[in-house]
Protein backbone atom coordinates (compact mmCIF):
# COMPACT_ATOMS: atom_id res chain seq x y z
CA UNK A 1 0.00 0.00 0.00
CA UNK A 2 1.41 3.75 -0.85
CA UNK A 3 0.93 6.64 1.51
CA UNK A 4 0.66 10.19 -0.10
CA UNK A 5 1.10 12.65 2.76
CA UNK A 6 0.51 16.74 1.93
CA UNK A 7 3.10 19.25 3.23
CA UNK A 8 2.81 22.93 2.93
CA UNK A 9 5.21 25.24 2.99
CA UNK A 10 3.98 28.45 5.41
CA UNK A 11 5.52 31.08 7.63
CA UNK A 12 7.03 29.59 10.60
CA UNK A 13 4.88 29.70 13.40
CA UNK A 14 7.22 30.97 15.61
CA UNK A 15 7.09 33.95 12.74
CA UNK A 16 4.31 37.01 13.74
CA UNK A 17 2.70 37.83 10.64
CA UNK A 18 2.56 41.17 9.23
CA UNK A 19 0.14 42.55 7.08
CA UNK A 20 1.79 44.44 3.99
CA UNK A 21 0.81 48.34 3.25
CA UNK A 22 -1.19 47.48 0.45
CA UNK A 23 -3.04 45.24 2.01
CA UNK A 24 -3.05 42.51 -0.38
CA UNK A 25 -1.71 40.15 1.56
CA UNK A 26 0.87 38.98 4.05
CA UNK A 27 4.68 39.92 4.30
CA UNK A 28 6.65 36.90 3.16
CA UNK A 29 9.53 38.19 1.36
CA UNK A 30 12.77 37.59 3.87
CA UNK A 31 10.63 35.66 6.30
CA UNK A 32 11.70 32.11 7.77
CA UNK A 33 9.23 29.44 6.09
CA UNK A 34 8.48 26.08 7.85
CA UNK A 35 6.81 22.93 6.97
CA UNK A 36 3.21 23.24 7.99
CA UNK A 37 2.99 21.77 11.83
CA UNK A 38 0.08 19.53 11.26
CA UNK A 39 1.82 18.47 7.85
CA UNK A 40 5.15 17.39 9.94
CA UNK A 41 2.52 15.30 12.34
CA UNK A 42 1.06 13.92 9.05
CA UNK A 43 4.72 12.90 7.79
CA UNK A 44 5.58 11.14 11.33
CA UNK A 45 2.39 9.04 11.22
CA UNK A 46 2.58 8.30 7.63
CA UNK A 47 6.54 6.83 8.58
CA UNK A 48 5.28 4.79 11.53
CA UNK A 49 2.73 3.25 9.78
CA UNK A 50 4.90 2.07 7.08
CA UNK A 51 7.66 0.73 9.62
CA UNK A 52 4.73 -0.78 11.51
CA UNK A 53 4.70 -2.69 8.02
CA UNK A 54 1.00 -1.60 6.90
CA UNK A 55 2.56 0.38 4.26
CA UNK A 56 5.18 0.13 1.31
CA UNK A 57 5.98 3.48 -0.06
CA UNK A 58 5.50 7.14 1.34
CA UNK A 59 5.09 9.52 -1.23
CA UNK A 60 4.95 13.19 -0.06
CA UNK A 61 3.47 16.21 -2.16
CA UNK A 62 3.33 19.72 -2.03
CA UNK A 63 1.11 22.24 -4.35
CA UNK A 64 3.10 25.70 -4.25
CA UNK A 65 5.95 27.38 -5.55
CA UNK A 66 9.13 25.83 -6.58
CA UNK A 67 10.39 26.64 -3.25
CA UNK A 68 8.21 24.26 -2.12
CA UNK A 69 10.73 21.35 -2.59
CA UNK A 70 12.80 22.39 0.22
CA UNK A 71 9.52 21.33 2.31
CA UNK A 72 9.37 17.74 0.32
CA UNK A 73 13.43 17.50 1.00
CA UNK A 74 12.30 18.00 4.28
CA UNK A 75 9.76 15.33 5.00
CA UNK A 76 12.46 12.97 2.67
CA UNK A 77 14.56 13.76 5.14
CA UNK A 78 12.24 12.53 7.93
CA UNK A 79 12.41 9.06 5.76
CA UNK A 80 9.48 9.17 3.37
CA UNK A 81 10.78 7.13 0.12
CA UNK A 82 9.89 9.67 -3.00
CA UNK A 83 8.19 13.75 -3.47
CA UNK A 84 5.99 15.21 -5.94
CA UNK A 85 5.65 18.98 -6.36
CA UNK A 86 2.70 20.37 -8.24
CA UNK A 87 3.84 23.96 -9.04
CA UNK A 88 1.91 26.76 -8.93
CA UNK A 89 2.94 30.25 -7.89
CA UNK A 90 -0.81 31.58 -7.58
CA UNK A 91 -2.22 31.03 -3.94
CA UNK A 92 -4.83 28.16 -4.20
CA UNK A 93 -8.20 27.96 -2.09
CA UNK A 94 -8.80 24.34 -0.80
CA UNK A 95 -10.66 23.22 -3.43
CA UNK A 96 -7.96 23.72 -5.96
CA UNK A 97 -5.75 21.93 -3.61
CA UNK A 98 -8.46 19.18 -2.96
CA UNK A 99 -8.45 18.54 -6.66
CA UNK A 100 -4.52 18.73 -7.32
CA UNK A 101 -4.87 15.68 -4.86
CA UNK A 102 -7.60 13.89 -6.64
CA UNK A 103 -5.53 14.04 -9.83
CA UNK A 104 -2.71 12.11 -7.90
CA UNK A 105 -4.98 10.13 -5.95
CA UNK A 106 -6.15 8.67 -9.36
CA UNK A 107 -2.77 8.47 -10.62
CA UNK A 108 -0.84 6.82 -7.75
CA UNK A 109 -4.02 4.84 -6.14
CA UNK A 110 -2.77 5.31 -2.75
CA UNK A 111 -4.62 3.52 0.47
CA UNK A 112 -4.35 6.08 2.42
CA UNK A 113 -3.94 10.01 2.21
CA UNK A 114 -2.58 12.30 5.43
CA UNK A 115 -2.71 15.62 5.76
CA UNK A 116 -2.63 18.09 8.68
CA UNK A 117 -5.99 19.10 10.09
CA UNK A 118 -4.92 22.75 8.86
CA UNK A 119 -2.59 25.19 7.85
CA UNK A 120 -1.25 27.70 9.97
CA UNK A 121 -1.66 30.38 7.18
CA UNK A 122 -5.23 30.56 5.84
CA UNK A 123 -6.37 28.63 8.99
CA UNK A 124 -8.97 26.83 6.09
CA UNK A 125 -9.58 23.29 7.86
CA UNK A 126 -11.09 22.56 4.04
CA UNK A 127 -8.70 20.24 2.34
CA UNK A 128 -8.93 16.60 4.06
CA UNK A 129 -12.65 16.81 3.60
CA UNK A 130 -12.68 18.23 0.47
CA UNK A 131 -10.64 15.60 -0.80
CA UNK A 132 -12.69 12.89 0.81
CA UNK A 133 -15.95 14.23 -0.88
CA UNK A 134 -14.44 14.78 -3.97
CA UNK A 135 -13.08 11.19 -4.47
CA UNK A 136 -15.13 9.06 -2.27
CA UNK A 137 -12.85 8.20 0.34
CA UNK A 138 -13.24 7.88 3.55
CA UNK A 139 -12.85 10.73 5.97
CA UNK A 140 -11.36 10.44 9.46
CA UNK A 141 -10.62 14.16 10.53
CA UNK A 142 -8.64 15.77 13.87
CA UNK A 143 -7.18 11.96 13.99
CA UNK A 144 -5.26 11.88 17.53
CA UNK A 145 -4.95 8.18 17.36
CA UNK A 146 -4.93 5.49 13.92
CA UNK A 147 -5.00 1.73 14.49
CA UNK A 148 -5.21 -0.66 11.82
CA UNK A 149 -8.60 -3.18 11.77
CA UNK A 150 -8.12 -5.56 8.35
CA UNK A 151 -9.67 -3.36 5.33
CA UNK A 152 -10.49 -0.93 8.09
CA UNK A 153 -8.76 1.96 10.32
CA UNK A 154 -10.32 2.99 13.62
CA UNK A 155 -9.45 6.35 13.76
CA UNK A 156 -9.94 8.73 17.58
CA UNK A 157 -10.88 11.73 16.53
CA UNK A 158 -10.95 14.99 18.55
CA UNK A 159 -14.19 16.76 19.21
CA UNK A 160 -15.33 19.28 21.34
CA UNK A 161 -16.77 17.53 23.78
CA UNK A 162 -13.50 15.03 24.25
CA UNK A 163 -12.72 11.95 22.04
CA UNK A 164 -14.89 9.79 19.72
CA UNK A 165 -13.46 6.85 17.69
CA UNK A 166 -14.79 5.78 14.44
CA UNK A 167 -14.05 3.19 11.90
CA UNK A 168 -13.48 3.93 8.03
CA UNK A 169 -13.10 1.68 5.54
CA UNK A 170 -10.10 2.21 3.05
CA UNK A 171 -8.92 3.73 1.10
CA UNK A 172 -8.87 6.74 3.44
CA UNK A 173 -8.42 10.18 4.00
CA UNK A 174 -6.87 10.68 7.90
CA UNK A 175 -5.92 14.77 8.77
CA UNK A 176 -3.67 14.71 11.83
CA UNK A 177 -4.42 16.69 15.01
CA UNK A 178 -1.49 17.79 17.24
CA UNK A 179 -1.81 15.18 19.49
CA UNK A 180 -1.85 12.07 17.17
CA UNK A 181 2.33 12.06 17.69
CA UNK A 182 5.54 13.76 17.94
CA UNK A 183 7.38 14.04 14.91
CA UNK A 184 10.73 13.06 14.67
CA UNK A 185 14.14 15.68 13.83
CA UNK A 186 15.38 14.52 10.39
CA UNK A 187 19.41 13.77 11.26
CA UNK A 188 22.16 15.10 8.69
CA UNK A 189 22.66 12.05 7.35
CA UNK A 190 19.55 11.48 6.51
CA UNK A 191 19.10 15.31 4.84
CA UNK A 192 22.12 14.45 3.09
CA UNK A 193 20.32 11.12 1.75
CA UNK A 194 17.08 13.01 0.76
CA UNK A 195 18.80 14.79 -1.53
CA UNK A 196 18.75 12.13 -3.67
CA UNK A 197 15.90 10.73 -3.33
CA UNK A 198 12.99 11.22 -6.67
CA UNK A 199 11.16 14.67 -6.80
CA UNK A 200 9.18 14.86 -9.57
CA UNK A 201 7.15 18.42 -10.63
CA UNK A 202 4.61 18.55 -12.53
CA UNK A 203 2.69 21.96 -13.41
CA UNK A 204 0.01 22.80 -12.73
CA UNK A 205 -1.42 23.56 -16.47
CA UNK A 206 0.15 19.79 -16.98
CA UNK A 207 -2.55 17.92 -14.54
CA UNK A 208 -6.03 19.57 -16.71
CA UNK A 209 -7.15 20.63 -13.05
CA UNK A 210 -9.12 23.80 -13.17
CA UNK A 211 -8.12 25.54 -9.99
CA UNK A 212 -9.88 28.54 -10.97
CA UNK A 213 -11.70 30.11 -7.79
CA UNK A 214 -14.71 31.98 -6.79
CA UNK A 215 -13.48 33.12 -3.96
CA UNK A 216 -11.13 36.54 -3.98
CA UNK A 217 -9.20 38.49 -1.22
CA UNK A 218 -10.28 41.84 -1.17
CA UNK A 219 -8.00 43.39 1.53
CA UNK A 220 -6.16 41.97 4.56
CA UNK A 221 -6.07 43.95 7.39
CA UNK A 222 -4.50 43.94 10.51
CA UNK A 223 -6.66 43.16 13.51
CA UNK A 224 -7.56 45.82 16.26
CA UNK A 225 -4.90 46.49 19.03
CA UNK A 226 -5.64 46.15 22.07
CA UNK A 227 -4.94 49.02 24.83
CA UNK A 228 -2.33 47.52 27.05
CA UNK A 229 -3.70 47.31 30.72
CA UNK A 230 -2.71 48.17 34.54
CA UNK A 231 0.00 45.89 36.30
CA UNK A 232 -1.87 45.67 39.83
CA UNK A 233 0.24 44.97 42.77
CA UNK A 234 -1.83 42.26 44.55
CA UNK A 235 -4.67 40.10 44.64
CA UNK A 236 -6.63 42.27 47.05
CA UNK A 237 -6.53 45.28 44.32
CA UNK A 238 -7.10 42.96 41.18
CA UNK A 239 -10.07 41.78 42.67
CA UNK A 240 -11.31 45.31 43.44
CA UNK A 241 -10.45 46.24 39.67
CA UNK A 242 -12.66 43.55 38.60
CA UNK A 243 -15.50 43.83 40.61
CA UNK A 244 -15.86 48.16 40.53
CA UNK A 245 -13.48 49.07 37.63
CA UNK A 246 -14.38 46.50 34.95
CA UNK A 247 -17.54 45.22 36.71
CA UNK A 248 -16.95 41.45 35.50
CA UNK A 249 -17.15 39.68 38.70
CA UNK B 1 -31.82 35.11 -1.22
CA UNK B 2 -32.57 32.32 1.55
CA UNK B 3 -30.37 31.01 3.98
CA UNK B 4 -30.08 27.38 5.30
CA UNK B 5 -28.54 26.30 8.52
CA UNK B 6 -27.16 22.64 9.63
CA UNK B 7 -28.60 22.40 13.47
CA UNK B 8 -26.37 21.23 16.01
CA UNK B 9 -27.75 19.02 18.97
CA UNK B 10 -27.15 16.58 21.54
CA UNK B 11 -29.44 14.94 23.83
CA UNK B 12 -32.39 16.78 22.51
CA UNK B 13 -30.93 20.10 23.16
CA UNK B 14 -29.48 22.51 20.27
CA UNK B 15 -26.32 23.14 20.45
CA UNK B 16 -25.65 27.27 21.59
CA UNK B 17 -23.25 27.16 19.14
CA UNK B 18 -26.82 27.29 16.39
CA UNK B 19 -28.07 30.18 18.01
CA UNK B 20 -25.27 32.49 16.78
CA UNK B 21 -25.15 30.97 13.29
CA UNK B 22 -28.63 32.02 12.99
CA UNK B 23 -27.57 35.60 14.01
CA UNK B 24 -25.26 35.51 10.83
CA UNK B 25 -27.66 34.06 8.94
CA UNK B 26 -29.98 36.98 9.81
CA UNK B 27 -27.08 39.56 8.82
CA UNK B 28 -27.02 38.24 5.77
CA UNK B 29 -31.19 38.60 4.98
CA UNK B 30 -33.38 36.65 3.60
CA UNK B 31 -35.26 33.76 4.65
CA UNK B 32 -33.72 32.16 7.67
CA UNK B 33 -34.22 28.02 7.36
CA UNK B 34 -33.30 25.18 9.39
CA UNK B 35 -31.83 21.39 8.86
CA UNK B 36 -32.53 19.19 11.81
CA UNK B 37 -30.75 15.69 10.95
CA UNK B 38 -30.95 13.18 13.83
CA UNK B 39 -32.40 9.81 15.40
CA UNK B 40 -36.00 10.46 17.40
CA UNK B 41 -34.84 14.33 16.50
CA UNK B 42 -38.83 15.10 16.15
CA UNK B 43 -38.16 16.76 19.96
CA UNK B 44 -35.32 18.96 18.33
CA UNK B 45 -37.39 20.40 15.62
CA UNK B 46 -39.90 21.41 17.27
CA UNK B 47 -37.62 23.75 19.38
CA UNK B 48 -35.76 24.83 16.30
CA UNK B 49 -38.93 25.97 14.64
CA UNK B 50 -39.06 27.79 17.97
CA UNK B 51 -36.42 29.83 17.33
CA UNK B 52 -37.01 33.83 16.52
CA UNK B 53 -36.52 34.62 13.23
CA UNK B 54 -36.87 30.82 11.62
CA UNK B 55 -39.19 30.34 8.03
CA UNK B 56 -39.10 26.65 7.91
CA UNK B 57 -37.28 23.83 9.98
CA UNK B 58 -37.11 20.91 7.45
CA UNK B 59 -36.32 17.39 9.61
CA UNK B 60 -34.23 14.17 8.44
CA UNK B 61 -35.19 11.56 11.26
CA UNK B 62 -32.78 8.92 10.55
CA UNK B 63 -30.76 6.56 13.22
CA UNK B 64 -27.89 7.15 10.81
CA UNK B 65 -27.75 10.50 11.52
CA UNK B 66 -26.93 9.91 15.10
CA UNK B 67 -23.21 10.45 15.59
CA UNK B 68 -22.89 13.53 12.93
CA UNK B 69 -20.85 11.58 10.43
CA UNK B 70 -19.68 13.49 8.09
CA UNK B 71 -20.20 11.68 4.82
CA UNK B 72 -24.16 11.30 5.94
CA UNK B 73 -24.52 14.91 6.99
CA UNK B 74 -22.98 16.20 4.04
CA UNK B 75 -25.20 14.30 1.62
CA UNK B 76 -28.47 15.33 3.06
CA UNK B 77 -27.53 19.08 3.29
CA UNK B 78 -26.87 18.81 -0.41
CA UNK B 79 -29.73 17.02 -1.57
CA UNK B 80 -31.71 19.62 0.24
CA UNK B 81 -29.41 22.57 -0.50
CA UNK B 82 -31.20 23.17 -3.95
CA UNK B 83 -32.52 26.78 -4.31
CA UNK B 84 -30.72 28.46 -1.46
CA UNK B 85 -27.89 31.01 -1.77
CA UNK B 86 -26.03 30.65 1.35
CA UNK B 87 -25.59 27.25 3.37
CA UNK B 88 -24.30 28.32 7.19
CA UNK B 89 -22.46 25.50 9.71
CA UNK B 90 -20.93 26.82 12.74
CA UNK B 91 -17.28 26.61 13.18
CA UNK B 92 -17.05 23.69 15.49
CA UNK B 93 -15.66 20.42 15.29
CA UNK B 94 -18.71 19.25 13.58
CA UNK B 95 -19.55 21.51 11.49
CA UNK B 96 -15.99 21.67 10.63
CA UNK B 97 -16.10 18.26 9.91
CA UNK B 98 -19.07 18.80 7.21
CA UNK B 99 -19.12 22.36 5.68
CA UNK B 100 -15.85 21.20 3.10
CA UNK B 101 -17.26 18.33 2.18
CA UNK B 102 -20.78 20.13 1.21
CA UNK B 103 -18.87 23.14 -0.53
CA UNK B 104 -16.79 20.53 -2.70
CA UNK B 105 -20.03 18.29 -3.12
CA UNK B 106 -20.99 21.69 -4.50
CA UNK B 107 -18.02 22.32 -6.68
CA UNK B 108 -17.60 25.91 -4.43
CA UNK B 109 -15.01 27.24 -2.30
CA UNK B 110 -15.94 26.74 1.05
CA UNK B 111 -15.36 30.29 3.80
CA UNK B 112 -14.02 29.19 6.90
CA UNK B 113 -14.87 30.78 10.50
CA UNK B 114 -16.30 33.96 9.57
CA UNK B 115 -16.56 36.94 11.98
CA UNK B 116 -18.35 39.64 9.98
CA UNK B 117 -20.65 39.81 7.16
CA UNK B 118 -20.07 42.62 5.06
CA UNK B 119 -22.73 42.43 2.55
CA UNK B 120 -24.56 38.82 1.30
CA UNK B 121 -20.95 38.02 -0.35
CA UNK B 122 -18.40 39.56 1.26
CA UNK B 123 -17.08 38.17 4.62
CA UNK B 124 -14.41 38.89 6.80
CA UNK B 125 -12.15 35.88 8.54
CA UNK B 126 -9.36 35.82 10.75
CA UNK B 127 -5.91 34.15 8.73
CA UNK B 128 -2.59 33.43 10.42
CA UNK B 129 -3.62 33.08 14.15
CA UNK B 130 -5.89 35.77 14.08
CA UNK B 131 -2.72 38.15 13.59
CA UNK B 132 -4.72 39.13 10.18
CA UNK B 133 -8.01 39.77 9.11
CA UNK B 134 -9.30 39.08 5.61
CA UNK B 135 -12.06 40.18 3.49
CA UNK B 136 -13.18 38.15 0.96
CA UNK B 137 -15.56 38.00 -1.74
CA UNK B 138 -17.26 34.87 -3.06
CA UNK B 139 -18.70 34.78 -6.26
CA UNK B 140 -19.37 31.41 -6.23
CA UNK B 141 -23.47 30.60 -7.14
CA UNK B 142 -24.07 29.29 -3.22
CA UNK B 143 -22.00 30.47 -0.48
CA UNK B 144 -21.29 27.96 1.65
CA UNK B 145 -19.84 29.05 5.18
CA UNK B 146 -18.25 28.07 8.55
CA UNK B 147 -19.27 30.65 11.02
CA UNK B 148 -17.05 31.68 14.19
CA UNK B 149 -20.06 31.55 16.65
CA UNK B 150 -18.29 33.64 19.35
CA UNK B 151 -18.52 36.61 16.71
CA UNK B 152 -22.42 36.92 16.63
CA UNK B 153 -24.91 37.56 19.53
CA UNK B 154 -26.86 34.60 19.90
CA UNK B 155 -30.48 35.11 18.49
CA UNK B 156 -33.75 34.41 20.71
CA UNK B 157 -34.90 30.70 21.53
CA UNK B 158 -38.27 31.77 21.62
CA UNK B 159 -40.49 34.00 19.60
CA UNK B 160 -40.31 32.18 16.68
CA UNK B 161 -43.32 29.88 14.86
CA UNK B 162 -42.09 28.19 12.21
CA UNK B 163 -43.17 24.95 10.66
CA UNK B 164 -41.65 21.49 10.50
CA UNK B 165 -41.57 19.37 7.29
CA UNK B 166 -40.23 16.08 7.42
CA UNK B 167 -37.59 15.35 4.57
CA UNK B 168 -36.32 12.05 3.18
CA UNK B 169 -32.82 11.04 4.13
CA UNK B 170 -29.73 11.21 2.15
CA UNK B 171 -27.58 8.91 1.24
CA UNK B 172 -26.10 6.48 3.60
CA UNK B 173 -22.78 5.51 3.61
CA UNK B 174 -21.86 2.19 4.34
CA UNK B 175 -17.73 3.00 4.99
CA UNK B 176 -18.00 4.73 8.13
CA UNK B 177 -19.61 3.65 11.49
CA UNK B 178 -19.60 5.31 14.91
CA UNK B 179 -17.59 3.62 17.76
CA UNK B 180 -17.49 4.97 20.76
CA UNK B 181 -16.91 7.95 22.80
CA UNK B 182 -14.88 9.23 25.89
CA UNK B 183 -16.77 12.57 26.79
CA UNK B 184 -15.42 14.42 29.70
CA UNK B 185 -17.93 14.95 32.75
CA UNK B 186 -17.90 19.01 33.97
CA UNK B 187 -20.78 20.64 35.82
CA UNK B 188 -18.81 23.58 34.69
CA UNK B 189 -20.43 26.03 31.67
CA UNK B 190 -19.23 25.09 28.19
CA UNK B 191 -16.07 26.59 27.30
CA UNK B 192 -17.51 28.25 24.56
CA UNK B 193 -20.34 29.93 25.77
CA UNK B 194 -19.25 30.59 29.35
CA UNK B 195 -19.21 34.20 30.63
CA UNK B 196 -16.30 33.57 32.52
CA UNK B 197 -13.17 31.55 31.54
CA UNK B 198 -10.08 30.24 33.88
CA UNK B 199 -7.19 29.34 32.21
CA UNK B 200 -4.01 27.45 33.20
CA UNK B 201 -0.70 26.93 31.24
CA UNK B 202 2.64 24.85 31.97
CA UNK B 203 2.62 26.98 34.88
CA UNK B 204 0.21 25.28 36.72
CA UNK B 205 2.83 21.93 36.61
CA UNK B 206 0.60 18.80 37.25
CA UNK B 207 -2.87 17.89 36.24
CA UNK B 208 -3.39 17.86 40.29
CA UNK B 209 -2.86 21.88 40.40
CA UNK B 210 -5.41 22.57 38.33
CA UNK B 211 -8.42 21.61 41.20
CA UNK B 212 -7.39 25.46 42.07
CA UNK B 213 -8.67 26.80 38.93
CA UNK B 214 -11.35 24.63 39.69
CA UNK B 215 -12.12 26.19 42.97
CA UNK B 216 -11.87 29.79 41.68
CA UNK B 217 -14.12 28.64 39.14
CA UNK B 218 -16.94 27.61 41.20
CA UNK B 219 -16.89 31.00 42.80
CA UNK B 220 -16.80 32.70 39.72
CA UNK B 221 -19.53 30.07 37.66
CA UNK B 222 -16.56 29.54 35.34
CA UNK B 223 -15.40 27.15 33.10
CA UNK B 224 -11.69 26.16 33.00
CA UNK B 225 -9.69 26.21 29.75
CA UNK B 226 -6.17 25.79 29.00
CA UNK B 227 -3.18 26.55 26.68
CA UNK B 228 -1.60 24.17 24.48
CA UNK B 229 1.32 23.35 26.62
CA UNK B 230 -0.53 22.33 29.19
CA UNK B 231 -2.72 19.80 27.07
CA UNK B 232 0.27 18.33 25.71
CA UNK B 233 1.86 17.74 29.25
CA UNK B 234 -1.48 16.17 30.26
CA UNK B 235 -2.31 17.98 33.02
CA UNK B 236 -6.25 17.96 31.23
CA UNK B 237 -7.79 16.78 28.46
CA UNK B 238 -7.78 18.52 25.16
CA UNK B 239 -11.31 20.12 25.09
CA UNK B 240 -9.89 22.34 28.01
CA UNK B 241 -7.36 23.71 25.25
CA UNK B 242 -8.33 27.35 24.14
CA UNK B 243 -5.92 28.45 20.86
CA UNK B 244 -6.08 28.63 17.12
CA UNK B 245 -6.51 24.95 17.27
CA UNK B 246 -8.54 24.49 20.26
CA UNK B 247 -11.31 26.36 20.86
CA UNK B 248 -11.80 29.65 20.73
CA UNK B 249 -13.68 32.17 23.29
CA UNK B 250 -14.79 35.22 23.75
CA UNK B 251 -16.28 35.79 27.44
CA UNK B 252 -16.62 38.68 29.88
CA UNK B 253 -13.64 38.16 31.49
CA UNK B 254 -10.44 35.72 30.56
CA UNK B 255 -8.18 34.92 33.22
CA UNK B 256 -5.17 33.67 32.04
CA UNK B 257 -2.75 32.02 35.19
CA UNK B 258 0.80 30.53 34.49
CA UNK B 259 0.06 30.95 30.49
CA UNK B 260 3.13 32.70 28.32
CA UNK B 261 0.79 34.19 25.76
CA UNK B 262 1.88 32.05 22.31
CA UNK B 263 0.26 33.24 19.25
CA UNK B 264 -1.25 30.26 19.27
CA UNK B 265 -3.19 30.48 22.42
CA UNK B 266 -3.63 34.13 22.07
CA UNK B 267 -5.59 33.56 18.37
CA UNK B 268 -8.38 31.71 20.85
CA UNK B 269 -9.04 34.22 23.55
CA UNK B 270 -7.86 37.84 22.64
CA UNK B 271 -11.50 39.11 21.57
CA UNK B 272 -12.19 38.55 25.48
CA UNK B 273 -13.59 41.78 26.76
CA UNK B 274 -11.49 41.68 29.60
CA UNK B 275 -7.96 39.26 30.30
CA UNK B 276 -6.11 39.08 33.09
CA UNK B 277 -3.14 37.57 33.31
CA UNK B 278 -1.29 36.03 36.45
CA UNK B 279 2.26 35.31 35.50
CA UNK B 280 5.86 35.37 37.77
CA UNK B 281 7.22 35.93 34.31
CA UNK B 282 6.88 39.62 34.01
CA UNK B 283 8.25 39.96 30.23
CA UNK B 284 5.25 37.11 29.29
CA UNK B 285 4.07 38.33 26.78
CA UNK B 286 0.09 37.76 27.66
CA UNK B 287 1.17 41.03 29.70
CA UNK B 288 0.86 42.49 26.19
CA UNK B 289 -2.84 42.28 25.99
CA UNK B 290 -4.33 41.59 29.09
CA UNK B 291 -6.07 44.42 30.81
CA UNK B 292 -4.76 43.90 34.42
CA UNK B 293 -1.61 42.11 35.04
CA UNK B 294 0.02 40.62 38.44
CA UNK B 295 3.02 39.45 38.26
CA UNK B 296 3.14 36.83 40.90
CA UNK B 297 3.72 33.47 42.08
CA UNK B 298 0.17 31.46 41.25
CA UNK B 299 0.69 29.28 43.82
CA UNK B 300 0.75 32.12 45.88
CA UNK B 301 -1.83 34.15 44.33
CA UNK B 302 -4.60 31.37 43.80
CA UNK B 303 -5.26 30.70 47.17
CA UNK B 304 -5.21 34.78 48.10
CA UNK B 305 -7.63 34.90 45.11
CA UNK B 306 -9.54 31.95 46.02
CA UNK B 307 -10.02 33.76 49.66
CA UNK B 308 -10.52 37.10 48.76
CA UNK B 309 -13.76 35.85 46.56
CA UNK B 310 -15.53 34.62 49.64
CA UNK B 311 -15.51 38.04 51.20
Amino acid sequence: MKIIVGVKRVLDYNVKARVKADKSGIELANVKMSMNPFDEIAVEEALRIKEAGNADEVIAVSIGSSQSQETIRTALAMGADRGILIETDELLEPLAIAKLFKHLVEKEEPGLVVLGKQAIDDDANQTGQMLSALTGMSQATFASKVEFDGDHLKVTREVDAGLESIKVAMPAIVTADLRLNEPRYAKLPNIMKAKKKPLEVIAVADTGVDVSSGLSVVEVNEPPKREAGVIVKSVAELVDKLRNEAKVI
Amino acid sequence: MSTLVLVEHEDGEIRPATFSVIAAAAKIGGDVDLLVAGSDASGVAQKAAAIAGVNKVMLADNAAYAHELAENLSALVVKHAGGYSHILFAATAAGKNVMPRVAALLDVSGISDIIEVKSEDTFVRPIYAGNALATVKSSDAVKVVGVRTTAFDAVAEEGGSASVETVDAGDISDKVSFVGQELSQSDRPELTSADIVVSGGRGMQSGENFSMLDDIAGKLNAAVGASRAAVDAGFVPNEYQVGQTGKVVAPDLYLAVGISGAIQHLAGMKDSKVIVAINKDEEAPIFQVADYGLVADLFDALPELSAALDS
